[in-house]
């Protein structure tokens, strides 16, 4: 894939990190509001894929060095992990639990484990597409 | 309205059958693309459209609309997701190796 | 988790360490490592000696499934005591006598002492599971272990041939068994064999009773190679000798006996039991000594000799049994001599045949062969070893001074008791036994003498024949001790051993506190008994004098129709038929896999809803349509019907992709906000997917196809989907019960979420998720290495 299209391009800087923060601000808001990992790692792997268009796959691999494999096998392990950590307290397999904190800067919050558990299924979601999606574009 | 969508999922069914039995395969998979959609709505339908609120605790409503079958069907959704990419994937190297993607001749060798 | 439990499972957690000794630690054998696992457990065991049948016998038990009934029940009594002595005794010995046998720099010795240390462990299994479900398991795995271990030499297609003939055999003889526990739950609830030994009267009376026997009988004959399952031993000794002598002699072959001997106390009254078992046994007693004479191969020999000694002592445990029938209630204590003399033999048995073994091995080891033809003359080059065929031949053979003696006259004395006792033709019984034994004698002296004696002939082996060192002879050298001293000492064992036995095999036919006399001795005065060992004496050294003359009868012998030759033959006829079967349908066509599917769907769900009359459409329930509903379904359905006849993959993907994002429009109608937005992303991404992929897709052309072909794949497919709208139309309105949803709908206090769905994806339903992450990113894997290993491939 080698497109030049400068307009492409241009729009695309900008584009990515508002697409990017809005796929992080969907992931975390799905504890309450529509969202949560799947969509927000999938919204995350369509601004990689809009970069990966606008630029090529080299230039983007030297902007964003990261192997999508071991982000994607990195989520499966949260997500486990997250599940064998309530077995070792005790609790069956994946139970969740949630307490409300007091932080600097964010005041009362809400801590729940649920979330990172999303967080496993949003490494997931973002590693496989974006394997699937690179190891076709590579593809001579 | 549920009786409608019941009718467009059983029209995606036959549609996505008939071409899950054709013999080319990007035809087959097209045809799993739309035998998906179809299992969808009629999930949705057969729950009962229209009966309350999105289900979230946030709107305040009294009535939500059943949060169950949404979830299975978000699960269904990614699932399926991969399944087309794979299968993708699986077709277009079966073409590019082999050079037909007519089932009937990838057939094996009856004595293999 | 009690000691006795730590005993079964310490073979199976040492498998663990020893490729990590065999790979680390080259420089020393193995085997010495793995010495300490029977030695320690011998130790143990011979803690528990003599038990005292009055005490109450040691039960541990884990709950392993208790919704199945089914506990890790161990369950330790005289019977179980007598076959752990000869399991980890023995072994001890075999993995001593392995070291010497197994080449250190040659053989793969992780895997023998892997293999072996399994089939320890679940052999103790088996002789202490008091649940049946759990003895069957281990029952299984020693199959599996016997069966890896003759195939140890798995280069070698005989090997390879023999340990499936094993296995085969062995494993449907228990899958039956498996069968006969299952109907012994179905009629007492339990699989438990004490509280079926509690039941053994209402057991009887149940008409499940003789198919539950026969069933259970089928895996016992097959486990110990009784007439006309033996075949399967013969085609086993192409296993390491050590193997020969440990499993296919002295312990799993066992396991068949054992659990005859264990069931007796269920099975026992009946007279189909009796019948079955004596007849059996008898049957393969003569077999078994009649075809070890015309074997050339000494291991051949051994192994019919082994099958011959098994149906004798399921002949005595037949025998034994009519001891528990109400018709023999008065002479209960004369036919429970024959259990003692079954009991006895047994252990006889092991340790004569163990020793035989060991010296077979090592003449193997030593000369190159183990055929006959080629041997003889060895008694001044290999004086030890010819000793100690000496003891255990002329013990097998039933000689005086060696303990197999002992047993064969009590053996005598079970079927003249028999005889004595029963209808006259029982008369055969005695007969029947003399002959074989009298045969028996004569392949004794064969091995014995055909071996070491007559012309040496160095020139017919592969080396240079000598003395085996040390090591190899202390195994068969302490089993040949043993033989000497349960002649002269036999009642060290009888009733701190035999006793507590013959009390496990017949817990009730005596009162609490009782013991059975169990006094052995060697001359009991000029009986029949006697007079049949010397008949044997007299006859079996005429026929082997004159061996040659008389074994013309052996030709006479059908070759074709052969039990071995029905055996392979059912073998290929199985293979052929279902090759033919299976062709038929496996067309390697996918079109044709999926209408098979598609097709019995359709008859299955619709047959029978229609069967049922579940097909009742009540719309009353429906919701209003607005008209932007009404155009985006028409819209949906004109896509799809496009898709049927476009010819070109760039409209079919966009048909497809519309397809999808109207779809995520109509959960946005539907109140689903998560579904929406996350279809909506995944087609985007999808439709980017097929586009990347477009320049390499194949292109869609107009399929060259048989009308009759298009219209039953339409036919098919009206099928479907009809099928399916008419259980989605007959669901509306049909609530059987109240939906579960409602308890979701407390998770804001449940999970701290406020939206339900997320909630249900991360918290209550998790599991699911998580799995659901493991098929995508299996899925993308997969994509990568469908990719990236052709160009591997290609580099290279």
């Amino acid at each position: 894939m080698k497109f030049t299209d400068v307009i492409l391009q241009t729009s695309t800087k900008i584009l990515v990190f508002i697409i990017l923060t809005f796929s992080i601000y969907v992931m975390f808001a799905g504890h309450h509001n529509p969202g949560g990992g799947f969509i927000g790692g999938l919204i995350t792997a369509s601004a990689l894929i809009l970069l990966y268009i606008a630029f090529d796959v080299k230039t983007v691999h030297e902007i964003i060095p990261v192997d999508f494999k071991i982000v994607g096998a990195l989520g499966v392990l949260i997500a486990l992990l997250t599940g064998i950590g309530s077995m070792v307290l005790g609790y069956p397999f994946l139970s969740q639990t949630f307490a409300y904190k007091t932080l600097p800067l964010f005041g009362k919050t809400e801590l729940a484990t649920a979330v990172i558990f999303d967080l496993g299924v949003y490494m997931a979601v973002v590693g496989t597409t974006m394997t699937i999606i690179l190891s076709i574009g590579e593809d001579e | 309205m549920e009786t409608f969508i019941t009718i467009i999922a059983g029209v995606l069914f036959t549609i996505g059958t008939y071409l899950i039995l054709s013999k080319g395969l990007v035809r087959i998979i097209l045809g799993l693309s739309l035998f998906t959609h179809g299992v969808h709505m009629l999930l949705m339908a057969v729950n009962g459209l229209k009966k309350g609120g999105a289900p979230l605790l946030g709107e305040g409503t009294d009535v939500y609309t059943d949060p169950l079958p949404q979830a299975l069907i978000l699960t269904s959704i990614v699932i399926s997701f991969a399944l087309t990419a794979f299968s993708l994937v699986l077709g277009y190297r079966t073409y590019v190796e082999l050079g037909t993607d007519d089932l009937e001749q990838l057939k094996g060798d009856p004595n293999e | 988790m009690s000691w006795l439990h730590l005993a079964v499972l310490t073979p199976f957690l040492f498998t663990l360490v020893v490729p990590l000794l065999n790979k680390n630690i080259r420089r020393i054998h193995t085997g010495w490592f793995v010495l300490a696992v029977p030695l320690l457990l011998f130790i143990y065991f011979l803690g528990h000696f003599p038990l005292d049948p009055t005490m109450a016998p040691v039960i541990h038990s884990i709950p392993w499934i208790p919704s199945l009934d089914i506990h890790f029940t161990l369950y330790l009594d005289g019977l179980a005591l007598l076959l752990l002595l000869i399991i980890t005794g023995i072994g001890t010995l075999v993995v001593l006598y392995s070291i010497y046998y197994m080449s250190m720099e040659r053989e793969a010795l992780h895997n023998f002492y892997v293999y072996l240390l399994l089939f320890m462990g679940a052999m103790l299994g088996i002789v202490l599971s008091d649940n049946l479900l759990v003895l069957y398991v281990f029952w299984e795995t020693t199959s599996v272990s016997s069966f890896l271990l003759i195939a140890y030499w798995y280069q070698r297609s005989r090997s390879r041939y023999g340990a499936q003939k094993s296995m085969l055999i062995t494993v449907s003889g228990g899958f039956s068994m498996l069968f006969g526990f299952i109907l012994l739950y179905t009629m007492t609830g339990t699989f438990s064999v004490r509280e079926l030994i509690g039941m053994s009267g209402q057991i009887a009376e149940h008409a499940l009773f003789i198919p539950a026997m026969l069933l259970i009988l089928l895996g016992a004959f097959t486990k110990s190679a009784q007439f006309p399952f033996h075949i399967w031993l013969p085609d086993a000794m192409e296993a390491p000798t050590p193997i020969s002598a440990y499993l296919h002699s002295a312990t799993m072959v066992k396991a068949g006996v054992y659990l005859v001997a264990r069931l007796t106390p269920i099975f026992g009254g009946s007279m189909e039991w009796f019948w079955i078992i004596t007849i059996f046994g008898v049957i393969t007693l003569f077999w078994g000594s009649f075809m070890a004479i015309r074997q050339n191969d000494l291991k051949a020999l051994l192994a019919y000799s082994t099958i011959s000694q098994l149906g004798l002592i399921m002949s005595l445990l037949g025998i034994g049994s009519a001891a528990l029938n109400a018709n023999f209630s008065d002479q209960a204590i004369l036919f429970s001599g024959a259990t003692l003399a079954a009991v006895f033999h047994l252990f006889n048995h092991s340790i004569f045949k163990g020793c035989l073994f060991m010296v077979i091995g090592i003449l193997d080891h030593e000369t190159g062969t183990r055929d006959i033809r080629k041997l003889g003359g060895l008694m001044s080059i290999m004086p030890i070893s010819f000793t100690l065929t000496v003891i255990g031949g002329l013990s097998m053979a039933g000689l005086p001074p060696f303990s197999g003696f002992l047993s064969k006259e009590m053996f005598f004395t079970g079927m003249l008791t028999a005889a004595r006792n029963m209808d006259q033709w029982v008369m055969l019984l005695p007969v029947v036994a003399w002959i074989a034994s009298v045969l028996t004698f004569v392949y004794c002296l064969i091995l014995v003498f055909k071996t070491f004696t007559g012309k040496f002939q160095p020139e017919r082996l592969d080396k240079a024949p000598h003395e085996a060192p040390i090591g190899m002879l202390i195994s068969p050298g302490v089993l040949a001790v043993l033989v000497i001293v349960f002649f002269f000492f036999p009642n060290l064992l009888s009733l701190s051993l035999l006793e507590p036995a013959m009390h496990s095999i017949m817990p009730n036919l005596l009162a609490p506190g009782e013991r059975f006399d169990v006094h052995i001795s060697a001359f009991h005065g000029f009986n029949t008994e006697l007079l049949m060992t010397f008949g044997i004496i007299l006859l079996g050294t005429t026929l082997y004098v004159y061996l040659k003359r008389w074994s013309g009868i052996y030709d006479t012998l059908p070759r074709k129709y052969t039990l071995n030759n029905a055996y392979d033959g059912g073998l290929t006829g199985l293979e052929r038929m279902s090759l033919k079967f299976t062709s038929t349908y496996m067309t390697g066509f996918l079109h044709n896999y999926l209408s098979y599917i598609f097709v019995v769907m359709i008859c299955l769900t619709a047959g029978t809803l229609l069967s049922q009359g579940a097909f009742t459409i009540d719309l009353s329930t429906n919701s209003s349509i607005e008209w932007f509903e009404f155009v985006l379904g028409i819209s949906v359905i004109i896509a799809a019907v496009f898709m049927v006849f476009s010819r070109s993959r760039m409209t079919s993907i966009i048909a497809v992709g519309s397809i999808g994002y109207m779809v995520s429009l109509f959960f946005v109608i539907f109140r689903a906000p998560d579904l929406a937005l996350t279809q909506l992303v995944v087609e985007t991404i999808t439709t980017a997917l097929f586009l990347l992929c477009f320049y390499y897709l194949p292109k869609m052309k107009k399929e060259l196809t048989r009308l009759r072909f298009k219209l039953s794949n339409l036919l098919i497919s009206l099928g479907v989907g009809i099928t399916l709208t008419l259980i989605g139309l007959s669901v509306q309105g049909h609530n059987l019960f109240e939906s579960i949803s409602r308890y979701f709908e407390n998770s804001y206090e449940l999970a701290g979420a406020k939206n339900i769905v997320n909630s249900l994806l991360v918290d209550f339903r998790a599991f699911d998720t998580m799995l659901e992450i493991v098929v995508l990113f299996a899925a993308g894997i997969g994509v990568y290495n469908l990719i990236k290993l052709r160009e591997n491939r290609r580099n290279n």
